[in-house]
């Protein structure tokens, strides 16, 4: 039994489905084509909360949601463009309405009866309409970009970006305040959109690795995994276990980097720089001992589909062995100091918080989600190597807060340290990559759910009979999380905003895509 | 809290040994300095940092010169909220559409004499995002630029080693 061809057991029982046969050539998880009535019994069950959305997405001809069912079964469902439109989600499942949004700026495929007819990512200045589609030129004229109406006495708007004031991303953020509390926040992003989608036409699949491990630099292991896996799934190739060992060893220690410098960061926006000093000098520990590793400080273009594209020496991996056994004091010495220290507990307790009612509504992978009761994780629950073969465990809290969101990452860190050493004895002999078979002519499509630090990552690819891409799309956990930012700043003073910012971590990069 | 303070009497610092200044991008910003003259009075170098189109990963290894490891602040250069207050802007990404007129802006609001360093393949060649209809590809079609450091990204020894350079370039030119 291949790991690709044994997930077709568990079709859920989906009144919709019934006499559908799935669209040939797509692995691993089953792809139906609906009529629009099963699409809108789809809606339904998505407002029901029966089915969870994990991703929305258009090619020329149809729009594709990526659902996920209670018993972490997984569909692709898609749906024939009619007359240039398609049944909105977004007017039962709001999470669905900016990637709408994006549908209709990039191929113009209208959502009939959405309720934000904004354009999103297209600020009007591409001079191209529906770059993704024909891509009519058209003159650049600026949108005016009208944001929702506020209403009531004594309020007042403040602007922020799209440049911010630190190394960080672009976004623009309006707050609407009364005194010091926030009343409404409103978001507009693509400032960095990058039309990665269309770069990626037409590419091979090391040029497509390389474009999708810089969707997000942060998360470029998780990307590059999520690239390779879709197209092993899509060719149904299957890498070596010395290979999967290697990439699992990258994916953890990406993780503990990020979580590793989030939570100094964090830190320091509650004016507690002396943590961030300390964390930040474990990130950079981690990261120079990837360089030394594998020969890239944030392990950029190193998993490639079929495998990887470097080994580990038995000088590296002790190097990371006996670096893995000295975290773990130093890490509870920090912890105690962040549990300890009244000023951090007063600014991250009740700060931001998020009901696991809208976590669960909006799908919120990552830490978000985990931290207000959303027992996701794509390690366990739809299990991939080398995590199949690992036992570890997913923490979960409800308070939804920003101290939440930091030990769920804590949690996280304690876990991957013994998975990391797990893995370490877990890279056996065995070949680097494996060859990826080209096709008999057909199209053939992947798809791969990876856990990034962040949350999950989906990536869907179309190949053509010689391995190049005719379309793929990746779906940063971000785009299920922004949104949620929006609702747990309210009612938060203004000066908790960059808290709660940081506490997401949000990417603009992969979101903007 | 009292461990971590004694620990500090037992350990030495981690503060790498600076990198030497980068002999080619001294002869860069002289290049750039020769065209457009301007001078540096003193060490201190205000920085104001510009994503105008990155993945992010340029900003990771920019961060990264603020740690205990690189501690930039120890050759007087700093990283600065606002514009007003920059000498020098570092610049990420291939400039994208939607950020140009942020870019601009942004160049605009840097006082005079103010020198702009690309940083990051993307930023000083557009490499893998070369002009589309998304992009107008490396920083210099929008701003002058100074100084390019290229890498994908640049790790925070070769950033070093270029603001190093251009901060020597800036005061021999005095
Ligand atoms: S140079 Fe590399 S790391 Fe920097 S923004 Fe471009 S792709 Fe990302």
């Amino acid at each position: 039994m291949t790991e690709t061809t044994s997930l077709h057991h568990t079709l859920p029982a989906l009144d919709f489905l019934q006499g559908l046969q799935p669209v040939a050539h797509h692995h691993p998880w089953p792809r139906f084509r609906l009529d629009q009535a099963a699409w809108r019994d789809m809606r339904e069950a998505l407002a029901r909360g029966t089915l969870s959305l994990l991703g929305l997405w258009a090619d020329r001809e149809e729009i594709h949601a990526a659902v996920l069912d209670h018993q972490s079964a997984l569909l692709i469902l898609s749906v024939v463009v009619e007359a240039g439109g398609f049944p909105s989600l977004s007017t039962q499942v709001p999470q669905a309405m900016r990637l709408e949004r994006t549908i209709h700026d990039l191929f113009g495929h209208h959502p009939q009866a959405i309720p934000d007819e904004r354009p999103w990512l297209d600020h009007g200045r591409w001079g191209v309409a529906q770059p993704l589609a024909e891509g009519r030129r058209v003159p650049v004229a600026p949108v005016e970009y009208p944001f929702l109406p506020v209403e009531g006495e004594s309020l007042h708007q403040i602007p922020v970006g799209p440049v911010h004031a630190g190394i960080i991303e672009p976004g623009h953020f309006r707050f609407t305040a009364s005194g010091e509390t926030v009343v409404r926040l409103e978001e507009r992003l693509g400032y960095l959109h990058r039309g990665i989608e269309q770069r990626l036409e037409g590419c091979d699949l090391l040029q497509g690795a390389r474009l999708c491990g810089r969707i997000s630099g942060d998360s470029t292991v998780a990307y590059a995994l999520a690239f390779a896996r879709a197209a092993e799934a899509a060719t149904q190739t299957v890498p070596s276990p010395r290979s999967q060992a290697l990439r699992g060893i990258m994916a953890e220690m990406e993780r503990l980097a990020n979580h590793f410098g989030d939570i100094g960061a964090i830190c320091n926006d509650a004016a507690f720089a002396m943590l961030q000093a300390h964390f930040s000098m474990l990130r950079e520990q981690i990261l120079q001992i990837a360089e030394h590793c594998f020969g890239h400080r944030l392990l950029m273009d190193r998993i490639i589909p079929g495998g990887v594209t470097c080994g580990l020496t038995p000088e590296g991996s002790r190097r990371l062995s006996n670096w893995l056994k000295t975290v773990p004091n130093t890490l509870s010495k920090l912890v105690e100091v962040y549990d300890e220290t009244p000023s951090l507990r007063d600014r991250m307790r009740n700060t931001g918080v998020l009901s696991s009612e809208l976590a669960r509504r909006f799908a919120a992978g990552g830490f978000v989600g985990r931290a207000s009761a959303r027992t996701f994780d794509a390690r366990r629950n739809l299990p991939y190597p080398p995590y199949d073969r690992l036992d570890f465990q997913v923490p979960l809290l409800d308070s939804g807060d920003v101290n939440a969101r930091v030990w769920i990452r804590i949690e996280e860190i304690r876990q991957s340290i013994p998975m990391l050493r797990r893995l370490l004895t877990m890279v056996e002999e065995g070949p680097l990559t494996t060859p990826l078979l080209a096709g008999g002519g057909e199209v053939r499509e992947g798809c791969a759910v990876v856990e990034s630090f962040r949350g999950d990552i989906l990536l869907w690819l179309r190949l053509d009979s010689q391995n190049r891409i005719l379309r793929c799309h990746a779906r940063d956990p971000s785009w299920f999380q922004w949104p949620l930012l929006e609702a747990v700043v309210y009612g938060n003073i203004v000066a908790d905003f960059p808290l709660c910012n940081k506490s997401f971590n949000c990417s603009y990069a992969g979101h903007d895509l | 809290m009292r461990t971590l303070f004694f620990d500090a009497f037992l350990h030495s610092p981690v503060t790498l040994a600076p990198p030497e200044p980068d002999p080619a991008a001294l002869a860069e910003v002289e290049r750039a300095l020769a065209v457009r003259p301007r001078h540096l009075s003193g060490q201190s170098l205000a920085i104001r940092q510009v994503d105008a189109g990155s993945c992010n990963g340029c900003e990771l290894e920019i961060h990264a010169l603020n740690n205990p490891y690189y501690n930039i602040e120890r050759f007087g250069m700093h990283f600065v909220a606002s514009p007003r207050h920059a000498d020098l802007l570092l610049v990420t990404g291939s400039v994208t559409h939607n950020m140009r007129t942020a870019l601009e802006r942004t160049f605009a609001a840097t006082p005079a004499p103010k020198w702009v360093v690309a940083v990051g393949d993307c930023a000083c060649q557009g490499c893998l995002f070369r002009e589309n209809y998304a992009c107008a590809g490396p920083v210099d079609r929008v701003v002058p630029v100074d100084l390019t450091i290229p890498g994908c990204p640049p790790s925070p020894t070769q950033l070093l080693s270029g603001l190093l350079a251009l901060q020597q370039a800036l005061n021999s030119n005095v």
